[in-house]
Order: C-alpha cells, then sequence, then structure tokens
C-alpha cells in the first residue's frame, strides 16, 4: 500500500472546491478511517469490544479506578434462591420477571461467591493477557519480518528457518511448556511469553509485504542518499505495512484469548488464586448440569470479545485494502 | 522438479531435528519429575526413590546428553521411558491411534464440507446465503473450542439419546428443518423471483413429506436405505457427476459411463450381499480398488477417443460414490442391533471406544462412529469456518480475473468456466492453508479429548508436562510436529505442481 499525502476522492463534495473541480481532497487516513466507519461488522464490533472493557472494568474497578459493583469476586457468601441468576431481561407482560439487575445478576457458584463479580475479573485477566500478546506478537513478527525481507541473504534465510522451526512446534504445546515454566509469575509474564510463541504468522505476512516494499523507488532513493538501514526500515518501510501491522494485532489478540482459555482450561495457564474466563469455565465445568449458568457466562464473553475482536480486524483489512473491496466507497 | 523436491525434504528434516532439541530442552526444563519422591518421607526410602528415577532419567547428566541419549534411541524406534518406568512406545501405540482417526476425520471433513460452502457462497456473493455463512464462519471462528465441546457432550448427547428412544419428530421440527432446506435450496437456484419461489415451494413440501413418513414408520429406529434408494441415490449420483465434469447431456459417452458404473454397483450391491454381512477392513479396501478399476475401464471403454478423460472421472467418481453409499446402507441397518447393545444409548459422550467391544465389522464401525461424531463435529467447526473463508475470499478474487472473463466471453459453459478455470485456480492458496491448519487441528484435538475424558496422546502430553517427563512430550511432538512437516512439505509440493511459478523460481 502506498501511502500519499493527498488523494482525491471519488466522492464530490460542493463545498470545498479545489481548483474549480468540486473535488475535496482526503488524506490516506481520512480514507482509511472512512471505509472503516462504513463497515457495519466493525462499528458493531468496536461497540461491542468496548461495551465489554468499560463494563469489566468499571464495575469491579482495576487499580486506582473504583468499581461500582458493591461485592468482591473472592469472598464467600449466603447462597440465594440456589445461586439463580437475577438478571432479568424480560419484561413481566411476557412472562418475564421484569427488567431487574437483582441481588447476584449472574448468578453465585457453590458457596456464595457473586458471580458477576467473579466473570468480570476474569474478563479483566484475559483482556490484559490478550492486549500483552497481541502486542508483543506484533512487534517481534514485525521485527523479524522487516529484518529478514529487507536484508535478504544470509540474515533472511537464519529468520526464516528460525520461523519455520516454530511453526513446526504446535502452538498448544509450544504455549503450554513456556506457560508451565513462567509458573505462577503472574499475568503479564504469561502474557510475554504467549506473545514470544505466536508471532509466526506476522513475521511471515510482513516479510512478504517488506519484500515488494523493498523495490520500490523511494527505497531506492532513499538508499542512494546513503540513509542507514535502520532508518530506512522504520522511516520509510514499516509505515508503509502499518496496515497489515494494525490487522495483524488484532487477528494476534482474538487468537490470543482463544489459546489462553485453552491453556486454562487445561490446567496450563492462569494459576488460581487469580483467575480468567477459561480458568472459570474449567472450574466450573462439573457444574453444568445443576448450575448451567457458572458454565454459560464466561462463554459468552468469550465469545463477545473474540467476535467483536474478528470483526473489527476485518473491517480494517477491508479499509486498507480496498482491493477486495467489500466496502465501496 | 525431483531437485524440488529433494531439496525442500531436506530442509524440512534439518528445522525438524532442530525442532526436536528445542522441544526436548524445554521438555526437560518443564518441571521436577522428582517432585513425587520427593514428597515422601525423608530417609532411605525417599533417598532410594530419588535415585531410582534419578538413574532411569538420567537426570545427573546434562541435559544435551540427555537429548542425544534420546535422538540416538529414537532413530532406532525406542523412545524410552517415563517417570514410573512404562515405555513410551507401548503407551504411544495405544494413544495414536484414537487420536489420528479424530484428527484425520476432523481435517477431511472440514476440507470438503468447507470448499464446498466457501465455493457456493462465493458464487451467490452478497445473496443471503452468502451473508449467513459467512456470518457463521465468523462465529465458529470465535468459539472455544472446550466450551462448545462440553456444550455438545452435556445436550447433544444426552438429548439425541433421549429421542432415539423414541424416534418421533413433532410437526413443528419438521417444519422448521423442512424450511431450512428450502431456503438452502432456493439460494442455490439462479433465476427471477419465479423459480426461486417454486423451488422454495416444493423442496419444502418434499421435506415435510419426507420427514413426516420417516417419523410415522419409525425409521428413524430401524434406519436403512433399501435397494430402491440405492438406485435412485446411484443413479442421481450419475447424473450430478457427469454434470459437474462434462455437463449435461443425456447421450453423451460419459453420462453413458457414469450410469453403467451406476448400474454395475447397484448390481454388485445385489451379489455381494454374502461379502457384506460381516467383511473386515482390507476386504472393504479391496472392493474400493476393485470398484475404481472397473470404473476406469467402463469410462475408458465407453469414453471412446474424445471423451475419454471425462467419461473416465464421471465413471470412477460415480462408483465410488455408489459404494460409498452402499457402505452407509450397511452402516445404518446394524444401527438397531448396536443401538441394543449399548443399551439404547448409541452416541457415547466417554472415551474412544467401547472397552472389549465384540461385534460384527458394521457394529464396531459404528461404535466408532458413535463415539467419534461428537469430538469430531466440535474439532471441525472451527477448522470449516477458516476453509470456508478462505475458499469464498480466493474464489472470489479468481472469478475477477481476466482469464476468467476471457472464458465466459469465448462463450464456455458456466460450469466449465468455475470448475475448469476458476476453481483449479482458486483452491491453489488453500493448499498451503491445509499445512497451517493441520498444527491448529492437533492441538485442538487435545482439548477435544480431554472434554471427552479420551484416554490418547492429548492425556499422555498433559501428564508428561504436568510431571516434567520428557519422554512422553517428546512422543507427542514426533507424531505431531511429523505431521506439521508432512503437510507442510506436501502443501509446497502440490503447490509447485500446481503453479509453476513456484518450482522455477
Amino acid at each position: 500500500m502506498r501511502r500519499t499525502r493527498t488523494k482525491p476522492a471519488q466522492a464530490p463534495s460542493g463545498t470545498d472546491a479545489v481548483q474549480g473541480m468540486g473535488v475535496r481532497t482526503r488524506t490516506q487516513g481520512q480514507l482509511v478511517l472512512r471505509r472503516f466507519i462504513r463497515h457495519k461488522g466493525a462499528v458493531a464490533g468496536m461497540i461491542g469490544l468496548g461495551a465489554i472493557v468499560l463494563l469489566a472494568v468499571t464495575s469491579i474497578g482495576a487499580g486506582p479506578i473504583p468499581g461500582w459493583w458493591p461485592k468482591d469476586f473472592s469472598s464467600t457468601g449466603t447462597l440465594v434462591d440456589g445461586g439463580k441468576p437475577t438478571l432479568s431481561l424480560l419484561p413481566g407482560f411476557l412472562g418475564g420477571s421484569g427488567l431487574q439487575i437483582g441481588e447476584h445478576p449472574f448468578g453465585q457458584d457453590n458457596v456464595g461467591r457473586d458471580y458477576f463479580a467473579l466473570t468480570m475479573r476474569g474478563t479483566q485477566v484475559s483482556l490484559v493477557i490478550a492486549f500483552i500478546v497481541g502486542i508483543v506478537a506484533t512487534f517481534v513478527g514485525t521485527l523479524v519480518g522487516a529484518v529478514a525481507g529487507y536484508f535478504r541473504g544470509k540474515s533472511e534465510a537464519a529468520l526464516m528457518r528460525l520461523t519455520d522451526l516454530v511453526i513446526t512446534i504446535p502452538t498448544l504445546l509450544f504455549a503450554g511448556m513456556v506457560a508451565v515454566m513462567a509458573g505462577d509469575r503472574g499475568i503479564v509474564v504469561l502474557g510475554l511469553v504467549l506473545g514470544l510463541v505466536t508471532w509466526t504468522p506476522t513475521a511471515r505476512l510482513i516479510r512478504g509485504e517488506v519484500l515488494s516494499i523493498r523495490e520500490k523507488e523511494f527505497v531506492i532513493a532513499a538508499r542512494s542518499f546513503g540513509t542507514s538501514a535502520r532508518r530506512i526500515i522504520v522511516k520509510h518501510i514499516l509505515p508503509n505495512t502499518v496496515g497489515i501491522i494494525i490487522v495483524s494485532v488484532t487477528l494476534a489478540i482474538a487468537s490470543a484469548i482463544i489459546l489462553e482459555s485453552a491453556l486454562s482450561f487445561l490446567g496450563l495457564g492462569v494459576q488460581p488464586p487469580d483467575t480468567s474466563l477459561g480458568r472459570i469455565i474449567s472450574d466450573y465445568q462439573n457444574a453444568l448440569t445443576v448450575r448451567p449458568w457458572l458454565f454459560y457466562w464466561p462463554g459468552l464473553f468469550i465469545i463477545g470479545i473474540v467476535l467483536s475482536v474478528n470483526f473489527i480486524g476485518d473491517g480494517l483489512r477491508d479499509a486498507f485494502d480496498p482491493r477486495q473491496n467489500r466496502v465501496r466507497d | 522438479m525431483l531437485a524440488f523436491i529433494a531439496r525442500r525434504l531436506f530442509v524440512s528434516a534439518l528445522v525438524f531435528l532442530a525442532a526436536t532439541a528445542v522441544v526436548f530442552v524445554m521438555a526437560a526444563n518443564v518441571g521436577d519429575p522428582l517432585a513425587e519422591a520427593r514428597q515422601l518421607p525423608s530417609g532411605q526410602a525417599q533417598e532410594a526413590a530419588i535415585a531410582e528415577i534419578t538413574e532411569r532419567m538420567n537426570l545427573d547428566e546434562p541435559v544435551f546428553v540427555r537429548y542425544f541419549r534420546w535422538l540416538g534411541s529414537a532413530l532406532t524406534g525406542d523412545l524410552g521411558v517415563n517417570v514410573t518406568g512404562q515405555s513410551v512406545n507401548a503407551m504411544l501405540e495405544n494413544a495414536v491411534g484414537a487420536t489420528l482417526q479424530l484428527v484425520l476425520a476432523a481435517t477431511v471433513l472440514s476440507i470438503v464440507v468447507g470448499i464446498t460452502i466457501g465455493v457456493i457462497s462465493a458464487l451467490r456473493q452478497y445473496s443471503g446465503l452468502d451473508l449467513s455463512v459467512t456470518f457463521a464462519a465468523f462465529l465458529f471462528y470465535s468459539l472455544p473450542l472446550f466450551w462448545v465441546a462440553t456444550l455438545l457432550k452435556q445436550f447433544v448427547a444426552i438429548d439425541l439419546n433421549n429421542w432415539l428412544a423414541d424416534p418421533k419428530l413433532a410437526l413443528w421440527v419438521i417444519g422448521l428443518i423442512a424450511l431450512f432446506v428450502a431456503l438452502f435450496c432456493a439460494a442455490l437456484v439462479v433465476g427471477d423471483r419465479r423459480s426461486r419461489v417454486t423451488t422454495f415451494v416444493v423442496a419444502f413440501v418434499a421435506m415435510c413429506a419426507l420427514l413426516w413418513a420417516l417419523s410415522e414408520t419409525g425409521w428413524f429406529a430401524d434406519p436403512g436405505l433399501g435397494i430402491f434408494v440405492i438406485s435412485l441415490t446411484a443413479v442421481a449420483g450419475a447424473i450430478g457427476f457427469t454434470t459437474l465434469f462434462s455437463g449435461l447431456d443425456w447421450h453423451s459417452p460419459p453420462m453413458r459411463a457414469a450410469m453403467a458404473a451406476a448400474i454395475a454397483g447397484i448390481a454388485s450391491a445385489l451379489l455381494l450381499d454374502p461379502v457384506l454381512r460381516d467383511p473386515n477392513l482390507a476386504t472393504i479396501a479391496l472392493l474400493a480398488v476393485i470398484t475404481a478399476g472397473v470404473c476406469f475401464a467402463i469410462g475408458w471403454l465407453l469414453g471412446g477417443e474424445l471423451y475419454r478423460r471425462s467419461a473416465v472421472q464421471s465413471a470412477v467418481f460415480t462408483g465410488l460414490f455408489t459404494g460409498a453409499v452402499i457402505f452407509t446402507d450397511r452402516l445404518l441397518q446394524s444401527f438397531a442391533s448396536y443401538s441394543d447393545m449399548k443399551g439404547g444409548r448409541p452416541v457415547s459422550t466417554i472415551g474412544s471406544g467401547t472397552p472389549n467391544f465384540q461385534g460384527t465389522f458394521w457394529q464396531s464401525g459404528l461404535d466408532s462412529v458413535g463415539h467419534l461424531a461428537l469430538p469430531t463435529l466440535a474439532l471441525m467447526l472451527i477448522s470449516l469456518a477458516t476453509y470456508t473463508r478462505y475458499t469464498r475470499a480466493s474464489m472470489l478474487e479468481v472469478m475477477n480475473q481476466d482469464y476468467v472473463r476471457t472464458a465466459r466471453a469465448k462463450g464456455l459453459p458456466e460450469r466449465a468456466v468455475v470448475t475448469r478455470h476458476s476453481l483449479r485456480n482458486g483452491l491453489i492458496p488453500i493448499t498451503t492453508l491445509t499445512a497451517y491448519d493441520i498444527g491448529t487441528v492437533m492441538g485442538g484435538a487435545v482439548v477435544t479429548e480431554t472434554v471427552f475424558g479420551w484416554r490418547a496422546m492429548g492425556r499422555m502430553l498433559l501428564d508428561g508436562i504436568n510431571q516434567g517427563d520428557p519422554m512422553p512430550i517428546m512422543a507427542f511432538f514426533l507424531v505431531a510436529g511429523g505431521a506439521i512437516v508432512a503437510f507442510n512439505m506436501l502443501a509446497d509440493i502440490a503447490y509447485g505442481f500446481l503453479d509453476p511459478r513456484i518450482r522455477l523460481s
């Protein structure tokens, strides 16, 4: 994707006439934003993810932010009505018990813990890990891909064989082992090590893109001025791959949520006393027949997050790469 | 081409070797194999236990020495012993069959179904069908595997078993299923509103009538196809495959060849009855090979000079399809007796097979199906979504190419444009996807097996990681990593065959 400072847009608008042509100039960024906003799925994904993040952060609070939800996720209490969820969205005249949140909207577990607070805590942890994984994986992948693509020759061969090597090891096996080795050093360390095993798709994508960009005239021009390799990569090549990088981040985040929850489900990821969405499901999977809500809520939150992130990623890809032309300008 | 394959083989082998070293070093450090022995009350017994494990696993040697020791014996086929002294070879032998069955079934099914749905959805871009498929693919792609698997196990299995005890469909269920089928058929039809509505109504009424009849006659409790339905399906298959490969023309040699193959298949279904009562796997494989050979000959003879290729294709596909229908019929016929053997609950939720199962070939086949169905379904969903999405995108890209427009402009029928020009090129990127996907499916198999309580490779791996026991982990990696390397290489070679630009560069 070539970045041009200004580019005439197809849509005419009479307000801002340039040289009497009646065409408004838009920067590349404005074009991308415009295409993104017109992608219905992406906007829905943004709203969905925003709502989940907002709910998870404000309800039980995080760090300095005080939460508005009065209950704690670790303290036990007395069971109310067998721990059934009190959340009701069905109005009274349709047979429900009216719009209400109630004492324990998501119900309680067998020792009376408030399940809403627990699910919110799990959502926070899963989101933090996923964002760290997304950023680390994209950073490492971009670095490897850009260096391999730009320098070619021996360094490319070595880096791409390294990528092949990581691909050869099944992600679940690799991630499971590094997660266990990271032990219970907390969720940040877990996110970092998971990022170190999931960077390969990004590296391949970026390398492919860099291979074609490095032959472009503006790179040759920069090289002929004697610009250093580092500066060419950082200032000339990477800005042109920003679309791929952003899309990579979203895809990495989506798969990180799934990976983390699978690992935690198998008992290899987040360790107690901390919890995550996968961990909650694993803890309560035997309760499915007696207390099904203990199983549904965390699952629905995982699906909500991943679906939103995937839709955002899809919208971003269409916005940065209009060749697929799913969204018309 | 040979040089290309040889170079690829060499590089893959080296990468795999390096990967074994990385995995071994990590597996050796993943946990403390002595943890259990240290729990013993300190004294002579504890020291003896620690010494025994140290001796067995060579823990007193540096990790690289242990790696080369492992490599040396692994090359001769000995995978070592685990922390309790069990032979890993024996463990792997018990575990590998079930896992590979699961992985293979899920991969093949999701490739076939995913590509088909993807192509249809691309051909009907922006239709209601396309939009629903795209959304469903997104949803499946976002599902956590273990969550779906647990739900399937808890609800589908139990409800299905309950339903099979008294298999009657309620009227609204019949209506709902028929509605879905009819909508799908109507979305497939090209043409104006009128032909769509006609298709919808016809499909809806036919489906309702069929389901009602099946439900009323108690077919679901004692299913089977019978020779009439087999014949009908075989002839329909012949027409379908011929249409796909060379166009619908009743008097063309390919159609004659396909019809001959179908008739031969129906005749053999009747003649081979004594053989098919209780065959073994080798017989079935032999029959499949004979079928392919006979149909090849039919196509060759009936095709003539001009149509030989498409006649052979149609005949072979029709023959194998008819064979598959007969196979399904036999399985279905054994369903009632198998269901009785399992006490009326044929869909299983635990384990990869009934222990010590004794029955005919068909009954044990149903036993495998009953155990595999739900795990495979769970494992399939995610891969299915990936294949559908990529096939759709790739087909859409190819359909906009100039050579497709040229093919249309020179007057080729749409069928030929789609199958010969678009599909062939559109499927090239899918080969690479297969190589990527196999690793995900392998990991997914571990999760699925855990949910369904299989004692297979997933259990072996997790025990290995939890006990800090490198040998089972390495055995898992040899199989899973080996599969990934093999698939990657096959994909590269297939790519080289399909796209000459790759092997020439």
